[in-house]
């Protein structure tokens, strides 16, 4: 029985053909963990030790492709649906244009993942505490010998029986290794842990500092430091000392013309209304509708309110009166205001005005509907079946 | 001239046994700096600081000290952008290509041209940093989630040129390192200092040498030369795009990605001659770093500097031959204008001199050589300003034209940049090994079991 500290046993050979035969020797024995260590890849090792072919290649493909997908998909979102814009007359998935970055997100993807796959995954690494460490035997394969090392954990490791093997190749040194004594684990002294502690201090603290400090002094402040007027200063060019100024007197803006019957609680002159009825018209009244009048109009104009008495009830859209009001009575409410009413005109522009005009004259008609409307309808809707 | 053509010339002279290369390549990390050391890296360092006052002179008061002015927005920045780029290829061509193409005299000078792509490629990675004028805001150039809502312009080449230096920064970075290993390991089994040992165990990870991991990391190298070569290739293109796909006259050129490519090896292997024969002189590396492989490189350099001329000529046949007038006027401005001084010393130092290379006499002297690809360098840096700034100064507003002349600061930038790179390669002569120990003892000779595989001698 040998000792349970060891690790294995080594040889050491001094030419390149010895340790390709060594090594196909050692494989036909019957061992399988047994190693061959030399300075440099020695043609043909693989064969000789009976290696199967690295599967390095797959974790090379799989993040490849995975680099390739991500890139391209992540551009396509970017650029066709988060922040869609026209550069250069492309389409939003210019996939030309694309083709650059998805190559190189590939390479880089696909080369890390090899490189720290192998390093991590096939080598284990880091891993300075093998035994191998710090004996003849790595000092020389490092240098310019070959060497076999038969571990023994091997499931036809005896002792003699290897030594002998060993012997029988004609080594020019044979070296047994010993696992070390057991150490404690570094990680938790404390001249390390204080380490630890310096690096997160000084990498939070140069951050807070580049990132909240360094980037607001001089001259990294000079972008915002400049000869401009911010809004809500105030400013001694003007004589009432405002930085901002009103438009001119008479401005107007874009789609807000004066209303001229503005404040004449019984209009002269009503406008004719310029907008056809047509689905898409209906569908902005809708939406405007629902979102201005219905609080107190109630969703289709029945006066119920849903402030529920909070304010006082309107009548409802559906009156005798009401349904006779030319569409220019019902745009000048809408401006003007009625009663407790307030005015909507800062809310509603021209066409949408207009729109939620046309929208209560769709409410009214489906209220009051008569038999021929229906027997309208239901021709329509036949008509539409048949197409 | 007798050459055994039936025999394999040799990649490693002089017969070195594997203990006696490693020796070799060891011998300026183990050995105190002299006195010759000391003055290069002052030198290096001065002009590393000159540039760096410059800098910080220019973000200071702000890129007005720069020459660059309307019309002539792009000058030395991006002139020296692409020229560094440049530079970086060779390294990636030499190890990642002829690793390919099994080119085994590739060993020897693999790993410095390798140090050389990764120093050229900060030296390069600096312009377009600086050159947005507020470097601290250069995270902007990235894709993330901001306030604003905004994205980067994932269909612009500036940003393909983000994406693709960044790349190739890391790629080439970590090929390095890849190859760096197994010698990191080797020299911690060399030292007896105890600092080393802990400096060298942490970066060579722990690697024993063992045959399981030499079979998953040969397999890793190829897959990553596979990588490095269309990436290298890449790179220029992307840069070359900067310009192709804009629609000026003299940039607007479909010949620009191989026409860069080729320049970019060209100009890249002049740098690596140029270093490499000083380093083989200073470290004693004339049996690893041979003349066989000065004679190689020289004649890459005259195909790629044929290649270039070529495209020169390209250039010229296809302006006439599309029959636009503006296309015609910047080409005949490019040769007679007023930069036809920087044109044609860019066309002698490009196309002509390099000729020289035909002859094997010239292609093995030291000096001649040396002479032929510091022209090399000057010239292919001239190719990059001609491009740059003959095509922008005469734009299509003759009132606009104008004459651009560098000012000191960008000079003394330009300065600074060849400080960074040689202050980067002469600490790397101290602190790495030169030459990869592994990949050399591999090519040495009877380093390889002979062809009948070991079995009968055994």
């Amino acid at each position: 029985m040998h000792n349970k500290n060891l690790y294995g046993i080594t040889a050491l050979f001094d030419s390149p053909d010895k340790i390709i035969s060594v090594a196909k020797k050692t494989a036909e024995a019957g061992y399988t963990r047994f190693d061959i260590n030399s300075p440099y890849p020695v043609h043909g090792f693989d064969k000789a030790m009976n290696l199967k072919p690295s599967k390095l290649g797959f974790i090379t493909l799989v993040f490849g492709l995975t680099g390739s997908i991500v890139a391209l998909l992540f551009m396509f979102w970017t650029m066709s649906i988060d922040y869609p814009m026209i550069i250069g007359g492309k389409p939003f998935f210019a996939l030309p244009a694309f083709i650059p970055i998805t190559f190189e997100v590939t390479v880089l993807l696909a080369s890390l993942a090899t490189v720290i796959g192998m390093i991590v995954f096939f080598f284990k690494f880091p891993e300075n505490r093998h035994p191998l460490h710090n004996t003849n035997y790595i000092k020389q394969v490092s240098k310019d010998k070959f060497g076999l090392v038969i571990e023994a954990s091997d499931k036809n490791f005896e002792y003699q029986k290897v030594k002998d093997f060993i012997i029988s190749l004609n080594p020019i040194e044979v070296e047994e290794i010993y696992y070390q004594e057991k150490e404690l684990l570094s990680i938790i002294e404390p001249k390390f842990l204080t380490l630890l502690l310096a690096v997160a201090l000084v990498t939070s603290g140069t951050t807070y500092f580049v990132l909240n400090e360094l980037l607001y002094m001089v001259p990294f402040s000079w972008m915002s430091e400049q000869l401009r007027l911010n809004p809500q200063n105030s400013c001694e060019l003007f004589a009432d000392g405002f930085g901002m100024r009103m438009p001119v007197k008479g401005t107007v803006a874009r789609g807000f013309m004066p209303y001229l019957q503005k404040g004449n609680s019984n209009p002269t002159e009503l406008l004719e209304n310029p907008y056809l009825i047509t689905e898409e018209n209906i569908k902005l009244g809708k939406s405007k509708y629902l979102t201005f009048c219905s609080p107190c109009h109630g969703n289709y104009g029945d006066g119920d309110s849903r402030l529920r008495g909070q304010f006082p009830n309107p009548p409802t859209l559906h009156s005798k009166r009401a349904q006779e009001f030319k569409d220019g009575m019902i745009y000048h409410i809408i401006v003007n205001g009625q009663n407790s009413m307030p005015s909507y005109a800062s809310y509603l522009n021209n066409e949408e005005r207009w729109a939620v005009v046309n929208f209560i004259r769709v409410l009214q008609k489906a209220k009051n509907a008569s038999d021929s409307d229906l027997q309208f309808v239901k021709k329509e809707n036949n008509k539409n079946a048949s197409n | 001239m007798n050459i055994d053509y039936s025999r394999e010339v040799p990649v490693v002279e002089g017969r070195l046994s594997l203990a006696q290369i490693e020796e070799l390549v060891a011998k300026p990390l183990e050995s105190k700096p002299d006195k010759k050391y000391y003055i290069a890296l002052t030198i290096s360092g001065s002009a590393l600081m000159l540039g760096a006052i410059c800098l910080a002179f220019s973000f200071y008061y702000g890129l007005g000290l720069w020459g660059n002015n309307q019309p002539i927005g792009w000058a030395y920045d991006i002139v020296n952008f692409v020229f560094w780029i440049g530079i970086g290829h060779a390294g990636t061509l030499i190890s990642a290509i002829l690793f390919l193409l099994r080119q085994k005299w590739r060993t020897g000078i693999a790993r410095f041209s390798e140090a050389m792509t990764i120093f050229a490629v900060i030296c390069a990675g600096l312009f377009p940093a600086i050159h947005t004028g507020r470097p601290w805001l250069d995270g902007y150039l990235l894709p993330y989630p901001n306030q604003h809502s905004l994205w980067v312009n994932f269909t612009s080449p500036l940003l393909w040129d983000v994406f693709a230096v960044s790349t190739y920064f890391t790629v080439s970075l970590v090929f390095w390192y890849i190859g760096l290993i197994p010698d990191f390991a080797t020299l911690r089994d060399r030292t007896d200092s105890k600092l080393k040992k802990t400096i060298y165990s942490i970066f060579s990870l722990g690697w024993r040498h063992s045959s399981r991991h030499w079979q998953h990391y040969e397999k890793a190298y190829m897959l990553l030369a596979g990588f490095a070569t269309p990436l290298v290739l890449s790179v220029h293109t992307i840069v070359s795009f900067d310009f192709a796909v804009s629609i000026l006259p003299g940039w607007h050129t479909t010949i620009f990605p191989p026409y860069f490519v080729a320049g970019a090896i060209f100009s890249g292997f002049a740098m690596v001659v140029t270093v490499l024969v000083v380093v083989r002189k200073v470290f004693n590396l004339e049996n690893i770093i041979t003349m066989d492989h000065l004679d190689k490189m020289n004649k890459v350099i005259l195909a790629t500097g044929m290649m270039v001329g070529y495209a020169y000529a390209m250039e010229f046949f296809i302006a006439w031959y599309s029959g636009v007038q503006v296309e015609q006027f910047a080409f005949l401005n490019r040769a007679f204008g007023p930069y036809a001084w920087a044109y044609w010393i860019m066309v002698s130092c490009n196309v002509i001199f390099p000729q020289l290379f035909w002859f094997r006499k010239f292609r093995r002297s030291i000096p001649v050589m040396m002479i032929i690809v510091i022209l090399v360098n000057v010239g292919m840096w001239f190719e990059r300003f001609v491009i740059t700034v003959t095509s922008l100064h005469r734009d299509f507003l003759p009132s606009s034209w104008a004459y651009y002349t560098p000012t000191l600061y960008d000079i003394g930038i330009l300065i600074g940049s060849f400080g960074l790179f040689f202050t980067l390669v002469i600490l790397f002569t101290k602190t790495l090994p030169v030459v990869s120990i592994s990949e050399v003892k591999a090519v040495a000779e009877g380093a390889q079991p002979s062809h009948i595989g070991g079995i009968v001698n055994a």
